[in-house]
């Protein structure tokens, strides 16, 4: 592979990496580890899981690296092969790597340096509530919990997702309306 | 499409933003005349502003120096059991196949305990490979198993 590697289109990349060029494929890891990640993490509510998932993704991807097409791009395609991977582990009941005091904390409080100015009681109040709602997250089916997720956490647009999921946008409209049906209901103290 | 599909699809695409004039004219119409559907539309929008107050935690940014070595081992490792596999079977069942041979052929050992021996062999492999199987079987679904407490 070229010096300007990290410059290089991604198709390149791709044309080089499914003709077995390593640092090809090594170079789209670290363009999409992290999404690849905080999609796990989303899914698997566990950073361990998470990190153990996206990584055995990309070694799946890079076995069957012979099959990537240039022509369209790379997320998606890893993507499905995460989404598998990551059903799997939670159909499957696997061992989740959590402890007790830390469930839920794959959450956070997007605010929290300005909430802790407010006080240590609103600050209280903050956590709990980021601990029901994580709790009311992982309560979701895995299918509402990823387009929500995907929605509300990466910030896709409607026709991203379907196309990440491979079905119609009118689908992807109703699961987000059953997950959100459902969290509102666990949260309907708070709202 | 229902009439209730729709109106979901309306709350849904005004919550995120993704709604056109004609269908935001719709939408009023329908919220207007519907005091239930409002109050959900009120509700699921507290529950965006919730949501949007909380993001996915941020591992150490270490993790990513060293993220595609680890996973590339793995692909190493995977190489390295294979072929130790591979090699453990074919050398194991050799010498299984020549243990029972040779005790079969030895003509000095009473058949009792020629099938004494071979009995004890046979039974061993089967708890070995029965201990395996549920370790293995254990490691994969036991949803306590990395539990801190």
């Amino acid at each position: 592979m070229s010096a300007g590697s990290t410059d290089m289109p991604e198709s390149a990349l791709m044309a080089l990496a499914s003709r077995g060029d390593e640092a090809a494929f090594g170079e789209l890891v670290r363009r999409n580890m992290r999404r690849a990640y905080f999609s796990a993490l989303g899914l698997t509510g566990s950073h361990e899981d998470a990190l153990d998932l996206s990584q055995e993704a990309f070694t799946r991807a890079l076995r069957a690296s012979r099959r990537l097409d240039p022509e369209r791009p790379f997320y998606p395609w890893l993507y499905g092969i995460l989404r598998r991977l990551c059903l799997n582990h939670l159909r499957d009941g696997r061992a989740r790597s959590v402890k007790l005091e830390t469930a839920g904390s794959w959450l956070v409080a997007e605010s929290r340096e300005r909430a802790a100015e407010t006080g240590p009681e609103r600050t209280t109040e903050r956590e709990e509530l980021r601990r029901r709602v994580a709790a009311a997250i992982e309560a979701l089916t895995p299918i509402q919990r990823e387009v929500l997720l995907l929605r509300e956490f990466e910030g896709l647009r409607y026709a991203e997702i379907a196309a990440l999921l491979e079905v119609p946008e009118g689908t992807v409209m109703s699961r987000l309306y059953a997950a959100r049906k459902a969290l509102a209901t666990a949260l309907e103290d708070e709202l | 499409m229902d009439r209730l599909d729709r109106t979901k699809e309306l709350l849904m695409r005004a919550l995120d933003d993704e709604l056109a004039p004609e269908e935001q004219r719709e939408l009023d119409a329908l919220l207007a005349d519907d005091p239930k559907l409002r109050a959900e539309h009120d509700s699921l929008g507290r529950l965006k502003e919730v949501t949007g107050t909380m993001k996915l935690r941020h591992p150490p940014e270490e993790l990513w120096d060293d993220y595609w070595n680890t996973a590339y081992s793995r692909v190493e490792r995977g190489i390295g059991w294979i072929l130790v596999s591979f090699g453990v079977i074919v050398v194991g069942g050799w010498a299984g196949w020549q243990f029972v041979t040779d005790l079969i052929a030895d003509t000095g050992m009473p058949p009792l305990i020629k099938a004494g021996i071979l009995a004890g062999s046979l039974g061993l492999v089967i708890l070995t490979v029965s201990v395996l199987r549920q370790r293995l079987f254990v490691r994969q679904t036991d949803p306590y198993k990395d539990i801190q407490r």
